[in-house]
């Protein structure tokens, strides 16, 4: 009944995208331009239709029915709750209705607030983002319907894939999804603006913090998702360059310059076609991901998500969507008047550089991305790794960073040098002594040197801004820049002194047997056997001191899954101010003795907290913009109100 | 604010991002409709057998040793088997019928222990005319096997035609017979 309910109100939700569509489209004309009134209110019954869809989906896997296709192959009676849950976005027709309805809610909530653009750009925004949800409907419904019955209801469920077992999985895809449709929400006001000729300040504004809230969401999704690779496939690195991990890179790479150009359409009226263009770019990057995680076209670690068939299906949409939009760009961008002029020197021209640096890093990752795709289309296989994407993301990078320090306390449309010199000789030099203090104490390979000289700069830098200004009066978007760009450094150090310090040690140990790795001293203690929830697993007890002081105990574990079978390590962590102990346990060799391996990662956990200090920075911008928004609504309510009762 | 200076249009270059777009997605057609062959081949194949000489991995059955190969006569296959290996027990009855079609069957047991062997054969049948025991894996890495089971065509004058990976199963016995036939 439910699993019924529920595709009946996801069909009546797609011919409410059809009627959006068409009502928006047709209102353009003069003749039936009445119809436009219809648009808003349709968008906002659309998502809350859309969203009892997804309810009813999410009550089926929480009560494990059996009946239903979906639930018996992904879930499975015994998964703790928290899985249960996460199982119904686990897999792919859930992630699909998941997408569909985060993006239909998103534009129900545009319908219901954006009062600042122009109403025909605002309708034709709408309309265009009916036609982005339409596709998806056409795939739920026609390709991938989550609430198809089984003839006879299965006694027992096949269970989730067990790498997915895991708490910071479970909210993985859901926070990227977020990203990626937000993302759509930007896409669809650029579309909006190039069909009615609309590009400027307004535009911007009501852009921004759908480009905001989806870039922090990105950078919330790409941070757990690289410390979840880095604890759980106990390899012990952070970032393996894997076509799915570039496939959520470079929607957030384009974001950011999407930030950044926006910003300065926002303010200066400048950037115009970069910015529409950025606008459906990053869009695009967000369905190249999606496609080519799910098409399974290139082998990676996340090949349980791989369908040729659906492959094709997201082909298709993507073919429309931004071949669609790349050519009413092309069409439309010669039209777009240009905006404020603006000299060499000045925030404009350093915000054109760093988004050139931005797409060039984004050109990077994705041919090394598609490169295996090419050679092999001629006949090779070959794979593209770090050796690749280190050094020639590097190229773009640092020259990109070294500006970043300087952009922030740069003059609008034209600065002097002059001006600035104290802003920009405090970080160099902090940077050359690091440099120096680095080469000479530990000399490590080149990239890793340059980011330790690197980050303390850019730190220095970043909270220059607040030099001299009120701190109380302060708003709180530069406040979100200051800590963003604090983020990055912090960022940037945890990976340069990762590159440079990290001490690896692997070893065949017997109960009682010590090893030194890096500062700690770690004794395998004991192995014997856990069980947990759904899983049973041999855990070792192994001790660590840190430099002979009083030892701490973990424990790894070699997890084994039941239904569906399947193995797990679950490293063990210690975590120190000045870094990071990772414990791994391997197979039992011939002669008895265990496999053990471990790591000494030296400032590690910054990537993370760097990461971390990122989002939170896009935060308060949000919360800056949306505040200063809302304060303005009141007032012109207010102003409206008065009108009104001094009119009677 | 807008300065509304005329500059010439952008020209061609809004087109790029198109350009670039109708490049990515050819590239991505060619790779998800074409693709790449992703059938392991050995380069063993048309090669001779290397030279190897293995004792016996059971009583009642001889050693093996690369001259037998090159005796002449009609092409045999080589399977290289174990007793350990799961995937060999659900091939057994394909090689029994095989045999029972006429087809002489060599055996390369790997890694094993005569006493295992022999449960094995009793267990699942002794479709072979001889085994030999390679204990190092040797003779199985020198003819480009890498995994149990694995069966080889190999025609009168010792040299490899063909190359099965994984068990043999009922649908595959056709496509054997034929690539027999061939070696003749």
């Amino acid at each position: 009944m439910i699993a019924e309910l529920g595709l009946a109100v996801l069909w009546m939700a797609a011919a409410l995208a059809v009627l959006q569509l068409v009502a928006g489209a047709l209102s353009l004309r003069p003749a039936t331009a009445h119809l436009a009134g219809v648009v808003r209110p349709v968008a906002i019954l659309q998502g809350v239709l859309v969203a009892c869809a997804f309810a009813a989906l999410i009550w089926l896997f929480l009560s494990t029915d059996l009946s239903v296709k979906l639930v018996a192959e992904n879930s499975h009676s015994a998964k703790p709750f928290i899985f249960k849950l996460a199982g119904t976005w686990g897999n792919h027709e859930g992630s699909m209705l998941m997408w569909v309805t985060i993006m239909s809610l998103a534009g129900g909530f545009v319908a219901l607030i954006e009062k600042r653009l122009p109403e025909n750009t605002l309708i034709a925004t709408l309309a265009g983002q009916a036609f982005v949800s339409l596709g998806f409907y056409a795939f739920l419904l026609l390709a991938s319907n989550p609430f198809t019955r089984l003839p006879e209801p299965a006694p027992e469920g096949a269970g989730l894939n067990p790498l997915l077992q895991d708490i910071g999985l479970a909210f993985h895809p859901p926070t990227l999804y977020v990203g990626y449709v937000g993302l759509s929400i930007a896409f669809s006001f650029a579309v909006g603006a190039l069909v009615t000729r609309d590009v400027g300040p307004a535009f911007a504004r009501a852009m921004r913090p759908w480009v905001l809230g989806a870039w922090i969401f990105l950078t919330l999704g790409i941070t757990a998702g690289s410390y979840w690779a880095y604890y759980t496939l106990g390899w012990g690195g952070w970032w393996f360059w894997d076509p799915v991990e570039n496939a959520s890179l470079m929607p957030w790479l384009a974001a950011t310059a999407l930030l950044h150009s926006c910003s300065v359409l926002a303010a200066r009226n400048a950037l115009r076609t970069w910015t529409v263009m950025l606008g459906v770019v990053a869009f695009s990057m967000s369905m190249v991901g999606t496609f080519l995680v799910r098409s399974g076209i290139l082998t990676s670690v996340h090949a349980f998500a791989v369908d040729p068939t659906r492959g094709s299906f997201i082909l298709a949409l993507l073919a429309i969507y931004i071949g669609g939009a790349l050519l009413l760009f092309g069409l439309r961008a010669s039209t777009v008047t240009e905006g404020a002029r603006f000299a060499v020197l000045s925030r404009e021209s350093s915000l054109v550089f760093n988004n050139v640096m931005l797409c060039g890093i984004l050109g990077i990752v994705l041919v090394g991305t598609l490169y295996p795709l090419l050679t092999e289309a001629m006949g090779v296989k070959v794979s593209v790794g770090p050796p690749y994407f280190n050094p020639v993301s590097a190229v773009f990078a640092i020259p990109m960073m070294m500006v970043m320090a300087v952009s922030p306390v740069l003059r609008w449309r034209e600065d002097k040098g002059g001006r600035i010199t104290w802003q920009v000789a405090v970080p160099a030099l902090v940077s050359a002594v690091a440099l120096l203090a680095v080469e000479f104490i530990f000399a490590p390979n080149l990239l890793p040197a340059l980011g330790l000289a690197l980050a303390p700069g850019l730190a220095v830098a970043s909270v220059q801004p607040l030099v001299g200004r009120n701190l109380r009066r302060t708003p709180l978007p530069i406040y979100g820049m200051v800590i963003g760009h604090l983020g990055i450094a912090v960022a940037l150090f945890g990976m340069a002194s990762e590159g440079a310090f990290s001490t690896e040690r692997l070893a065949a140990m017997n109960p009682g047997d010590s090893q030194q790795v890096g500062p700690f001293k770690v004794t395998l203690q004991d192995i014997g056997p856990v069980a947990g929830p759904n899983w049973t697993a041999l855990e070792a007890t192994v001790s660590a001191s840190y430099a002979g002081a009083e030892p701490t105990v973990l424990h790894p574990q070699a997890r084994t899954f039941a239904n569906p079978p399947g193995n797990r390590t679950e490293s063990a962590l210690l975590t120190r101010w000045n870094g990071q102990l990772y414990a791994v346990l391997g197979e039992e060799g011939d002669d008895g003795r265990w496999q053990m391996r471990f790591w000494w990662k030296p400032f590690v956990p910054m990537i993370w907290y760097g990461g971390a200090l990122v989002a939170l920075g896009g935060l308060l911008a949000l919360l800056g913009r949306v505040a200063r928004d809302v304060k303005r609504l009141v007032a012109v309510d207010k102003i409206a109100y008065r009108r009104e009762r001094q009119g009677r | 604010m807008s300065d509304p200076a005329p500059k010439k249009g952008p020209g061609l270059a809004v087109w790029l991002p198109l350009g670039l777009f109708a490049g990515f997605l050819a590239l991505v057609v060619v790779g998800l409709y074409w693709p790449a062959d992703r059938e392991v081949s050995s380069a063993f194949i048309g090669k001779p057998l290397p030279a190897f000489d293995l004792p016996p991995a059971s009583d009642d059955r001889p050693g093996l040793a690369t001259a037998q190969f090159k005796e002449g006569g009609k092409p045999r296959l080589l399977n290289v088997f174990a007793s350990w290996c799961f995937p060999c027990k659900v091939e057994a009855p394909q090689l029994a019928a095989l045999a029972e079609q006429g087809v002489e069957i060599d055996g390369v047991a790997i890694r094993d222990r005569k006493e295992d062997v022999a449960g094995f054969l009793k267990q699942y049948g002794n479709p072979f005319k001889r085994i030999g025991k390679d204990d190092l894996s040797q003779v199985q890495l020198a003819i480009g096997s890498s995994g149990v089971p694995e069966t080889f065509v190999i025609d009168g004058k010792g040299i490899i035609r063909y190359q099965h990976i994984g068990d043999i199963r009922q649908e595959d016995i056709p496509l054997i017979l034929r690539k027999l036939a061939e070696a003749q």
